[in-house]
């Protein structure tokens, strides 16, 4: 494989890494609050909670939109398999995208008619559908799609599993967390105390959560197993369960002496690790267990066409994202109504 | 086969309609974040109170409709590979691309400033508002040239090879991609369509208001006047414009895509001195169209602007590459119709204008208020027209819709449809309803920003004094 040919997929499975990363990451503090909405029931607080976030999750539900697009420029071999494979998951996350988002506006709209309780509980089942199905398609690619002749060929179920319903409730679950410990940093008084009690149940969770999707992947596929265990791959793999538990530490000290971002920083340490294990695990597969990231890449015309853009465009991006994050920066209290 | 066919017109369908229903809030906020951004810097400019109510009152309107047109968005950004998996192979190293450049240069500008525009008028002064509401508009400019030149390419395509291995488009020069011969013309038909949708949308809500206040005998308020005479004026002048460019439009896919207009205008034979079809019902099985009413010389002059210019029939075209000319014949004639309605209320406007009788008649409120959904209508209209018109091609001339399609199984396909049927019903019902009755409430004097205002006021009720106090210097 020529110079071009080879890097620029790989430069790009690093671009498309860090999307759905900062996806996972600012949206998944998003959808937590949405679940969480299930262990608050004021009707103050949960105006609170919500305008901690809806001066930005419409940004943050960007990140999905490029990680779509840039799967259907970049490497369309593995959006055309990937995701009529994924179908049912994939339309159920999108019909709970929908009701989540729209329930920003609508649960404060509707007050006045006495609906608005109905558009609370989709604003947290909303949340909590698309946590469990990002979950469960993150679980459908990890344990492999069935193809020929690069196109994909199984049932409309063949997603459902075990091990992707696992990795569902465990999404579910640390983006609950990254929720509480967002809310910790950004709220006050009860509501800060009650996340910051919420925020050490659900770390427990996750950490099951993570051991068993950890013992189980490698069981999946016999690449996966050489990848974790044979030498020397291991002394560049043995650091990710190491930083797992040195993470918790510290999230366990940042709780007791009610540190401000500590727990958050560690919630989100977590999410990076188990990404990059996940990587490590399937690389270089984009659709496994039968097609690399070379096979599903568009020609290098296109994919150096959108790295000029990407190169100039993301920077700039996230230097207006973070100025946006810095207007509305601080603790959210039920006297800033934003609605 | 059976069920092959069956998933192939449930995917065509699920498509057109969710696509149907998003199409309409990208149009909106495109219309009208252009006219906040005007508002607001009539405000920076003059001062007065008046901009800045109307500002803070169509504000409201754009967050609902911006977030609709968000979700409904997302869902497309996933359809093209769930049901469209063959043509996301084949098209995505171009389609996808332009989708990609649109999402980073468009919707992340869009999103990452509305949050400034919608709940920091008090954090970040009037300079820096006015430039994220300005970044917000550009953002909605540039979504709609991507994806225009995305659409354009699948119409006209240009700039690109065909792999012979695997039957994939290869990029050959992006220029000539993103420019392709259709790009320029729909572009510019679209975005003054967009515009006259919100002026109708506005110029009918004014309507309504004045309409009732004088039912009630109260005085017409100055922000309900302002907007109103705003878009009478955008109606006058841009409504004859659009015409214009539809023709020039016209003029081009009779160019680029001869069968489109032979379909669309129930033409079956080549004609100079062609007629107009008025109206008719085209059968595609006789290859005749029945009942028509036509207007001699009428075809070829609005063609090819000369009386006896040669006009396609779709005789000329084999059988299975003609676009269904049953349905585009009436969408193309409900378009055409709606747009000179447009530009007769403008025009009507403008002589009461010069009357002086703008805010006092009757009639020319009664006909805003009639004409207030009449933009979107030919909107749809017209994308239904080009859309349609495109088959059996999704990408013309080039690839079919029918080779198209993912292996998806018919029951997939079934309860997907369902699915979002039943999901947009609820959810785009609600906001539509949630949208009229802001618009049945009258801009004020002194009309409140989103982010001082209390939970119930957005519907009518004032907040709290306090509350409006407390916020400003929060996060300083």
């Amino acid at each position: 494989m020529s110079g071009a040919a080879y890097w620029l997929p790989v430069i790009w499975t690093v671009i498309l890494a860090a999307a759905i990363l900062i996806y996972v990451i600012l949206d998944g503090f998003d959808l937590g609050i949405g679940m969480l909405f299930a262990v608050e029931r004021d009707q103050g607080r949960r105006d609170v909670m919500v305008n901690t976030v809806a001066p930005v999750w419409d940004g943050n539900e960007t990140w999905m939109i490029l990680g779509g697009a840039t799967l259907y420029g970049v490497f369309p071999g593995a959006y055309a398999t990937l995701l009529p494979a994924l179908y049912l998951p994939i339309l159920l996350m999108v019909l709970a995208l929908i009701f989540r988002g729209v329930a920003f506006e609508f649960r404060i709209m509707t007050r006045d008619s006495g609906r608005s309780g109905l558009w609370d509980i989709a604003f947290m089942g909303g949340s909590a559908t698309a946590a469990f199905c990002q979950g469960a398609i993150l679980g459908g690619v990890i344990q492999g799609v069935s193809v020929t002749k690069g196109a994909f060929n199984g049932g409309p179920l063949d997603w459902l599993t075990p091990f992707s319903i696992l990795c569902g409730l465990s999404v579910m679950c640390g983006y609950a967390l990254l929720g509480a410990c967002w809310l910790v940093w950004r709220t006050t008084g009860v509501l800060e105390a009650s996340c910051r009690h919420w925020a050490r149940r659900l770390a427990i969770g996750l950490f099951v959560g993570i051991v068993a999707v950890s013992l189980w992947t490698p069981m999946l596929h016999e690449p996966y197993l050489v990848r974790w265990t044979d030498w020397p791959n291991i002394l560049f793999v043995a650091p990710v369960p190491v930083l797992v538990i040195l993470l918790a530490f510290l999230f366990v000290r940042g709780l007791q002496r009610e540190h401000p971002v500590a727990p958050f920083l560690c919630a989100l340490g977590w999410f990076f690790l188990c990404f990059t294990g996940l990587g490590i695990s399937i690389f270089p597969y984009m659709v496994p267990p039968s097609l690399t990231l070379w096979d599903v890449s568009s020609p290098p015309s296109s994919q150096a066409f959108q790295l000029v853009g990407t190169a100039i465009l993301l920077p700039i991006i996230l230097t207006y994202t973070v100025y946006s994050y810095r207007v509305f920066r601080g603790k959210v209290t039920e006297a800033d109504a934003y609605h | 086969m059976v069920s092959a066919a069956s998933a192939l017109l449930l995917a065509r369908f699920q498509f057109a309609f969710t696509v149907g229903v998003h199409i309409v809030f990208p149009a909106f906020s495109i219309g009208l974040a252009a006219y906040l951004a005007v508002l607001e810097g009539l405000w920076l400019r003059t001062d007065k109170q008046v901009y800045l109510d109307l500002y803070r009152y169509w504000i409201k309107i754009f967050s609902v409709v911006f977030g609709m047109g968000v979700v409904s968005g997302l869902v497309m950004s996933y359809e093209f590979g769930t049901n469209w998996s063959v043509f996301s192979q084949k098209a995505g190293p171009i389609t996808g691309v332009l989708l990609s450049y649109e999402v980073m240069t468009a919707f992340f500008l869009e999103a990452g400033f509305l949050g400034v525009m919608l709940f920091g008028m008090n954090k970040v002064g009037r300079g820096l508002h006015f430039a994220a509401t300005c970044c917000v508009s550009v953002g909605t400019l540039i979504s709609m040239t991507w994806i225009l030149a995305s659409n354009s390419w699948m119409q006209t395509p240009a700039g690109y090879s065909i792999d012979p291995a695997t039957g994939r488009f290869m990029p050959e020069d992006w220029l000539a991609i993103i420019f392709n011969p259709s790009f320029p013309y729909r572009l510019v038909h679209m975005g003054m369509a967009a515009f006259l949708s919100v002026a109708f949308i506005i110029g009918g809500t004014a309507a309504w208001h004045m309409m009732r206040d004088r039912r009630k005998g109260l005085p017409i308020s100055q922000p309900v006047k302002v907007m109103f005479s705003m878009a009478m004026w955008m109606a006058t002048i841009v409504a004859p414009l659009q015409i214009l460019a539809g023709d020039a439009h016209g003029l081009n896919t009779l160019k680029h895509q001869p069968v489109k207009i032979a379909a669309l205008e129930g033409d079956w034979e080549t004609e100079s001195r062609a007629p107009e079809i008025l109206f008719g019902i085209p059968n595609m099985k006789t290859e005749h169209t029945d009942y028509a009413i036509k207007l001699p010389f009428a075809g070829s002059l609005i063609l090819t602007h000369s009386l006896d210019g040669k006009v396609p029939g779709m005789k000329d075209f084999p059988a299975d590459q003609r676009p269904p000319s049953p349905i585009i014949f009436f969408t193309f004639r409900i378009m055409i119709a709606l747009g000179m309605l447009m530009a007769a209320t403008g025009f009507l406007s403008l002589y009461m204008r010069w009357r002086g009788r703008l805010f006092t008649s009757p009639l020319l409120h009664r006909m805003a208020l009639v004409m207030a959904p009449s933009g979107f209508l030919a909107l749809l209209c017209g994308w239904v027209t080009t859309e349609v018109g495109r088959q059996p091609w999704t990408v013309y001339g080039l690839l079919r819709t029918a080779d198209s399609v993912s292996p998806i199984m018919l029951p997939s396909m079934a309860i997907s449809m369902t699915a979002f049927v039943v999901v947009y019903v609820i959810v785009f019902g609600t906001g539509i309803g949630i949208l009229l009755r802001m618009l049945s409430r009258q801009p004020e004097e002194g009309e409140h920003d989103l982010s001082e205002q209390g939970t119930a006021s957005v519907l009518g009720t004032r907040s709290h004094p306090e509350t409006v106090l407390s916020s400003p210097d929060h996060g300083a």
